[in-house]
């Protein structure tokens, strides 16, 4: 039992390279600035969103030629301000990422430290149904259920919610796994705590800083299924500024105005980057024990 | 029921213990403390000790499966509690506290919050009356600055604190019982000297029962006022600390005592004692001693039951020979 040592005894007290502290900084960053985007988009967007002018079609960027400065990054194909609907997407792209990684977060954790920390039969049963998530194919999935039901954001959220929990499963099963052996648990077993008290008060606060880092890589993949489901036309309902339904509405402009179809796409992959940072960051910070 | 002062307040009979059907961990152990008696266990790893005090605690990990004629606890009938019944004991009346004090806090609670929560749990105390009591039992263990380490997390602690957080936390509720598995092995000798003296002191003034689970002779010796002596999952010889030193009758205690230097008794250059090979893993159905094949002293005989024989006053044990056998007088 001499992993306890220095390393957990001081956490994050231990020095990275400076490119990772960089990295993880950037992550945070980008992070943090679409939280507040998505929360104060009302306040940031210079036009309405949904507003619709044939007049101004397909304005350039404010640096490209023929742009003008009322629409900084330029409009859409009907005449919608580009950047009100980015920030606006912002909102949709963080609420869906955060709301799946909850709820997929609730079954998968306690699937997993139910499985994990009972072992036998019920582990036996937990691991059956990750095998099942694992064997259901994600986008088919999401499809048929949006094909089924009709497209709303809550049905995004709930079927990416339910389809999502396999890596807290697994994660929280076998972190849990290694908790269940150690003494504190035996301790406050023999203190008389009751089972529910041992899962949720001393067994997962102790798995926590693992959970944490899947969360934010199911986030980053929550957001990209959004896009990507949005894109098929079968996530986010028009005219809700998606960033994924507005590459797919942009892709028949893309020829000749690039700047549709990429400025989503950028913003895309600048926030999933982000999060992926942010991931790895908090891994390095928290999880001192992952690398021995 | 009540117990009256004379009935132990443990009181273990006919206990056995099977893991998975394979192995007998423990066969037919027999046990009392009685209030304010320090009962110690002594035996080789692997004798069945710990599994013993978890059988009383009804804490056994799957697939393992105790019997016994009776655990009593003050009268109560143990093995017909319900496992809420049982753990509404566990912490309460009946403490344990474990051998290694550097996992068994948990790092994610502050000293205090864990402390505290024990006296939630089982008096429904408001925290602050439980931090009180928190601080108030630190300090009886002897930490200094009480108020701050209520604060603290477990790795501020060293080992030798956070027995002591242990052994206060193990007394938050004024328990009948302590059950102590090997406390002081995990720790410096200096500091193992310490957390006994305390623990005699905090058992002399509270007028607990301790059974307390060792290996080291010399904490016997030091702590006991009965013993008994384990093997194979067989308490092989028991009795008052001073009757089995002075008169020690089992080939396996006999052993044992060899193996340790007396000052002024053993020479220098002598060679000390010691008990050929380790101990068997025994499967059901087994008979006769299980001690048999590391015995100097085995006959065919050994190969079947073996009696438990009165060595006079309450020491007993368990083997063929007679109480004053010598070497020579068994081969």
């Amino acid at each position: 039992m001499s992993s306890v040592g220095i390393a957990q005894a001081l956490p994050g007290r231990r020095r990275f390279p400076a490119f990772r502290r960089l990295a993880t900084l950037l992550g945070v960053v980008i992070v943090g600035t679409a939280l507040l985007v998505a929360i104060f988009a009302p306040y940031l967007t210079p036009h309405d969103p949904f507003a619709q002018d044939l007049n101004l079609r397909l304005i350039p960027p404010v640096w490209m030629e023929g742009g003008q400065p009322t629409h900084l990054l330029g409009t859409d194909q009907i005449g919608r301000d580009y950047l009100s609907r980015l920030i606006y997407g912002t909102r949709i792209s963080m609420l869906i990422g955060v709301l799946a990684v909850i709820t997929s977060g609730l079954i998968g954790i306690t699937l997993g430290i139910v499985g994990g920390f009972y072992g036998g039969r019920t582990d036996d049963f937990v691991m059956f149904l990750i095998t099942c998530r694992l064997s259901i194919p994600l986008i088919l999935v999401a499809l048929t259920v949006v094909a089924l039901v009709g497209s709303s954001l809550a049905v995004v959220i709930l079927t990416l919610g339910l389809l999502l929990w396999d890596r807290f499963a697994v994660v929280a099963r076998t972190t849990a796994m290694q908790v269940r052996n150690l003494d504190y648990i035996a301790a406050a077993q023999a203190a008389g705590a009751s089972r529910v008290h041992i899962l949720v008060r001393e067994v997962l606060p102790n798995i926590a800083n693992h959970l944490v880092v899947v969360a934010t890589l199911e986030m980053a993949l929550a957001i990209l299924l959004e896009a990507a489901l949005s894109f098929l036309g079968l996530g986010v309902p028009p005219p809700l500024p998606s960033w994924g339904l507005m590459i797919a509405e942009a892709k028949e402009y893309m020829f000749f105005s690039p700047w549709v179809i990429m400025t989503p796409g950028v913003v895309l992959f600048v926030l999933v980057l982000g999060v992926n940072l942010l991931g790895d960051g908090l891994r390095d910070m928290l999880g001192a024990d992952l690398e021995r | 029921m009540t117990a009256s002062l004379q009935d132990p307040v443990l009181s273990v009979a006919n206990l056995r213990v099977s893991i998975g059907g394979r192995t007998e961990a423990v066969r037919g152990m027999s046990l009392a403390v009685a209030r304010g008696e320090t009962h110690c266990m002594v035996g080789e790893s692997g004798c069945g000790k710990s599994i013993s005090a978890l059988s009383v605690m009804n804490l056994l990990p799957r697939g393992i499966i105790r019997t016994a004629d009776h655990i009593r606890f003050q009268g109560q009938d143990l093995l017909a509690m319900s496992e809420r019944q049982m753990s509404r004991l566990r912490g309460d009346k009946i403490s344990m506290i474990f051998q290694e004090p550097m996992t068994s806090l948990n790092p994610a609670y502050t000293i205090g919050s864990q402390m505290s929560e024990v006296l939630e749990r089982h008096r429904r105390a408001i925290r602050r009356q439980a931090m009180d009591r928190a601080a108030e039992l630190l300090a009886r263990v002897g930490i200094t600055a009480p108020g701050m380490r209520l604060g603290q997390y477990p790795h501020q602690l060293s080992g030798g604190l956070r027995q002591r957080v242990m052994i206060a936390m193990a007394l938050m509720c004024d328990p009948e019982l302590l059950i102590a598995d090997e406390p002081t092995t995990a720790l410096d000798v200096t500091v193992q000297a310490q957390i006994l003296r305390l623990l005699q002191k905090l058992q002399q003034e509270l007028g607990l029962a301790l059974l307390l689970i060792t290996h080291d002779l010399g904490v016997v010796a030091r702590m006991a006022q009965r013993v008994s002596v384990m093997y194979a999952g067989e308490v092989v010889e028991t009795g008052a600390v001073g009757d089995v030193f002075a008169a020690p009758t089992h080939p396996y205690t006999r052993g044992l005592l060899d193996c340790i230097p007396v000052p002024g008794k053993t020479q220098t250059g002598e060679p000390l004692g010691n008990i050929p090979g380790m101990v068997p893993r025994i499967p059901p159905g087994f008979a006769g001693c299980g001690f048999r094949d590391r015995c100097m002293s085995a006959a065919p005989e050994c190969a079947q039951a073996v009696p438990l024989r009165d060595a006079g006053g309450d020491h007993s044990y368990l083997c063929r020979l007679p109480p004053d056998w010598t070497r020579a007088s068994a081969a």
